[in-house]
């Protein structure tokens, strides 16, 4: 019997610690727009990394502003120069906790809603940052999402008056990932 | 046995390789060449400018009452190669080029510590031959310039570059004059703001003391003011061309010492045909 419960517990262990406790991503997609009707802002970063803990619902995302992709150059060059001064600050990154993580369940392959907390460092300043996310467990992994909006004065990121009418004070961002269990 | 997740995310690698951008406001940097050029599918309309030489006095209003012009569209056929047309008001010159990107400048680390570009024009003079009567040939109209662009931005503020160049005119004054003139430019801006920065040019061209042509070398000083889709560069030049062929072998060069100071402007405006 002694032997027998032994080798369960190995077996519940050794699951826990190496199989799921940590989901990944280094591929996550995050895409903000601050469209006006007389310009269209819009930029994608698909390089984004992620990683989700099974065990209480924590996650952060990093990704390197250089990375963020406008269709139009002259556009890309003013928002690292000008804007968001990526040399300075080279990183945008998001720590935080699913809220209602008791009531995900993971083995269910559906999408659940949860509710999203933590804090968004971007260009010098951190800002708390509360979203409604969803949550799809599917294929041994599971798809995220998540949108939100954010302001760039609360960043700190100054406009200049000539081109205040053509940039959205709001910006809003939404964020899609595939988590993988990672493997170390 | 959990682990650090913050651990997790600083020991990952983000993101691919990125690259230095912007070293230079506009794809020149007075009247040469910078390395900045047009991405793909992204046109620049340039409209430049040079005043007549300050030392005219208040009779010429201090030059301003003649105007040289010199007008460009250039075109990003990929990320890595530009096309350029030109036309220019002296000695009623068209100018092509070509522009090829060789080395990006990475962003944070050394692996790549430069940018690294060409550029190869033809121009040709079509101003009416000053004897009509003698054997003319189309080619004496014609000018080649080699010239590689070696920049490298050390900081946000400070660009530095090097442009070795080489110019060869099919037709000089005088029969023992060489064909080929070699130069060394050098050139750099500093920022003093987010949108504005200052910005100098020198052209040493390695003249043969007994040719024909020992005009000044071209020097200038200038202003970038960017705004939006537009850069507006004024400027201070003994340089009346605005073209490779012009200003460094320098038949229309001025000494800054006799107030043969021109003024003048680049006016860049990118349009975006991305979708």
């Amino acid at each position: 019997m002694k032997p027998n419960i032994l080798i369960l517990l190995l077996v519940i262990f050794s699951v826990t610690s190496y199989g799921q406790d940590v989901y990944f991503t280094k591929t996550g997609t995050v895409i903000f727009d601050s469209s006006t009707p007389l310009e269209t802002i819009h930029a994608e970063n698909n390089q984004v990394t992620s990683f989700l803990k099974i065990a209480d619902g924590e996650l952060n995302f990093a990704g390197l502003i250089k990375s963020f992709k406008f269709k139009n150059a002259l556009m890309e060059e003013h928002f690292n120069e000008n804007y968001i001064e990526s040399a300075k600050y080279p990183k945008a990154v998001f720590k935080g906790q699913i809220l209602n993580w008791a009531a995900i369940d993971l083995d269910k392959e559906e999408a659940q809603e949860a509710d999203l907390e933590g804090e968004l460092t971007l260009h010098g300043v951190s800002k708390k940052i509360t979203a409604k996310a969803t949550l799809h467990p599917q294929n041994g992994g599971i798809q995220a999402s998540c949108a939100f909006v954010v302001s760039a004065e609360d960043f700190e990121i100054k406009i200049p008056a000539v081109v205040r009418d053509k940039i959205a004070k709001e910006v809003s961002v939404s964020v899609n990932v595939n988590y993988e269990p990672f493997n170390r | 046995m959990s682990q650090d997740l913050d651990e997790l995310l600083n020991n990952e690698t983000i993101g691919g390789k990125t690259y230095e951008s912007a070293a230079f406001k506009a794809t020149r940097v007075i009247n040469g060449h910078s390395v900045k050029q047009m991405n793909a599918r992204h046109l620049d309309f340039r409209i430049s400018h040079r005043f007549g030489a300050l030392n005219g006095g208040v009779y010429e209003f201090f030059g301003l009452d003649q105007a040289t012009t010199h007008l460009s569209l250039e075109y990003g056929l990929t990320d890595w190669l530009m096309l350029g047309i030109g036309r220019s008001s002296l000695q009623k010159t068209y100018d092509g080029f070509v522009m090829l990107k060789l080395l990006r400048q990475t962003a944070g680390t050394n692996d790549v510590p430069i940018f690294l570009s060409y550029m190869g024009s033809t121009e040709i003079v079509s101003t009416k031959w000053a004897d009509p009567d003698r054997d003319n040939k189309f080619s004496s109209r014609l000018t080649y310039v080699h010239q590689l662009l070696i920049a490298r931005k050390f900081n946000k503020r400070l660009s530095l570059q090097l442009s070795p160049t080489l110019v060869h005119k099919n037709l000089v004054s005088k029969s023992n004059d060489k064909n080929d003139l070699f130069a060394l430019g050098f050139s750099g801006r500093y920022k003093i703001s987010k949108r504005i920065a200052i910005t100098s040019e020198y052209f040493y061209a390695f003249r043969a003391d007994d040719s024909s042509y020992n005009y000044p070398n071209s020097f200038s000083f200038g202003v970038d003011i960017e705004t939006g889709g537009h850069v507006f560069q004024l400027l201070l030049s003994n340089s009346l061309a605005m073209r490779e062929g012009g200003f460094i072998w320098g038949e229309n060069n001025q000494d800054w010492s006799d107030g043969g100071i021109h003024f003048g402007f680049n006016i860049s405006r990118v349009f975006s045909f991305k979708k």
